[in-house]
């Protein structure tokens, strides 16, 4: 059988300028933070970035790699708004297809199914159709007949169109070789849609084990990433860091309270950017044991 | 000191927002602020007792626990994971109180951002779920500080969706679509009027009509007929006052969301 571990460098020199790229979690949790990372100092530029929205997509607008971003909200949750993003979009940096969270799933789901689309009532009435002009909206077939709806035969509704990836990154607790991953935490998100919606599909994890071995880490029905999902693995250890990883590890506050200051002028975030972004991983992950230290 | 006695305004905001739980049943509350958590709770120790609350994380909560209890220490009774969420929305076995940054007369709701979408002054969280919660299952705002930058004419990016313009929409808009409440510090408005345009429900105690007209950027339905009487904001019960002073709230984190 494929043994599908693979290194961050390798998942991000798969990736090129211009993809639509999926990236897992949900705002400031289980964050695929170390491929991010090493996004955020590549020179892969022109991203669209598609993502219910934490401190990934304010690290992607902040160094440059972002030129879109496809989302319902961005949040860093203990700190509601995330202040790399709110510049952002003040400055006109970044194109937006704001959606609702609903519809997100749905273009989600339709992608990871092969449909065109689904329909949904979300969005009906909103700015939603306003600011996003190509979206269309359908009439139910089902005007008459044994399976008309009599309350509202013909109904119109949004067509959400699947959102179709490029590629897809998501972190989970644990993975085995083969590519089947395990969430222990109390909820996992969207992350299998993610995978299903994108042509390139990668898994890193907080431990990876051998393939079979994922029933000792927890239950099997936590593995809700199977291995047809996934096409590469990697280990990464602290992985989703500064974002909340129950139950390895909670969110690392007072360094998201860093990340956000860091936004205040340019000067905070080249210093922000040259100790926390233009080092390796391991660097990185010392750099943050020792701010811990220090604090302490 | 006011009709209220000793009661802060925070006390009868609390009051205010269980409520609009009132007769709800076994829904899903979904309360964002401090002021609907505690309403939210207070409904379910009262007269709403089926009312089903979640954890803020991934699980639904039995009883009603104290603000800022500590995670360890919830008792769970079911998963309520997100995309479960959406189970339950579209299904509409929900009531939420959202908070909104903009709301008007039609009660669209605004957080996503101020000013040209395009190029915002200011960038909020983003619409959110309010799109498809608002046509889904009955939805209730909460404005901690009514003015007429909250109370406005026209909302800058409709989130949250309106009477009028669900009602443009067509049936798969307005088949679920029902506004309850919108509490702020200074009353309880709704939306109970012929062409369902917001009035005002009631006041709080200490607040007069000209005060709210003064801080609503659009004439509130029935708020220029002189001589109107406008109802008075519900004071909460002793026993009420003692499950959120003692019971729920001991550390006053209400008083934080509003004053006075």
């Amino acid at each position: 059988m494929t043994d599908k571990r693979t290194t961050v460098e390798e998942i991000v020199s798969e990736l090129r300028p211009g993809m639509t790229i999926g990236i897992g979690g949900w705002g400031s949790r289980r964050k695929p933070m170390a491929v991010v990372r090493a996004l955020c100092r590549s020179n892969i530029d022109g991203l669209t970035i598609v993502a219910y929205g934490g401190p990934d997509v304010g690290l992607l607008c902040a160094t440059g790699r972002a030129a879109k971003v496809v989302c319902a909200f961005v949040t860093l949750d203990s700190i509601p708004l995330d202040p790399h993003w709110r510049t952002a979009r003040q400055q006109g940096l970044v194109e937006l297809m704001e959606i609702d969270e609903g519809m997100f799933y749905l273009g989600l789901q339709a992608a990871s199914w092969r449909l065109p689309f689904l329909p949904t009532r979300a969005g009906l009435g909103s700015d939603v159709l306003r600011v996003n002009p190509d979206l269309r909206t359908v009439r139910s077939p089902y005007g008459d007949g044994p399976f008309a709806d009599p309350a509202e035969p013909g109904v119109e509704l949004v067509a959400m169109p699947a959102l179709r990836l490029d590629a897809a990154i998501i972190h989970a607790n644990r993975a085995d070789t083969a590519g089947n991953a395990q969430f222990l935490g109390p909820d996992r998100f969207f992350d299998e849609l993610f995978l299903g919606a994108a042509d390139r599909r990668f898994v890193t994890a907080e431990r990876v084990v051998a393939n079979g071995a994922l029933g000792e880490e927890g239950p099997l029905a936590a593995v809700t990433v199977h291995r047809l999902l996934t096409d590469g693995v990697a280990e990464t250890p602290r992985g989703a860091h500064f974002t909340a990883c129950p139950p390895d590890y909670g969110r690392d506050e007072a360094f998201q309270k860093e990340y956000a200051a860091s936004a205040r002028e340019p000067e905070a975030f080249a210093a922000f950017r040259a100790r926390y972004i233009d080092v390796d991983e391991d660097r990185y992950q010392a750099a943050v044991r020792e701010r811990s230290e220090v604090a302490q | 000191m006011s009709a209220a006695g000793n009661v802060t305004r925070a006390e009868v905001c609390v009051v205010a927002c269980a409520e609009a739980w009132r007769g709800a049943g076994e829904v899903m509350v979904s309360p964002f602020g401090t002021v609907p958590a505690l309403g939210a709770r207070l409904a379910k120790l009262t007269f709403t007792p089926d009312l089903v609350l979640t954890d803020g994380e991934a699980a639904l909560m039995v009883g009603a626990p104290p603000l800022n209890t500590p995670p360890a220490e919830l008792v769970r009774e079911a998963a309520m994971g997100y995309r479960a969420v959406f189970d339950v929305v579209w299904s509409g076995r929900r009531h939420i109180m959202m908070m909104a940054s903009q709301i008007d007369r039609h009660g669209n709701q605004n957080l996503s951002a101020i000013g040209d979408w395009a190029r915002p002054t200011v960038q909020l969280v983003g619409v959110r779920g309010a799109p498809g919660n608002s046509l889904n299952h009955p939805t209730s705002y909460w404005v901690p500080d009514h003015s007429t930058r909250s109370f406005v004419e026209h909302v800058d990016v409709v989130c949250g969706v309106g009477y009028q313009r669900a009602a443009a929409a067509g049936v798969g808009a307005t088949r679920f679509h029902h506004l309850g409440v919108v509490v702020s510090n200074l009353g309880v408005f709704d939306f109970e009027t012929p062409d369902r345009v917001m009035r005002v429900r009631s006041l709080h105690p200490g607040v007069s009509l000209d005060d709210v007209v003064q801080a609503t950027g659009f004439e509130l339905a029935g708020a220029t007929q002189r001589g109107a009487a406008v109802p008075e904001t519900r004071l909460p019960s002793p026993a009420e006052l003692s499950m959120v002073r003692d019971l729920l709230d001991p550390g006053g984190t209400r008083d934080r969301e509003v004053k006075g």
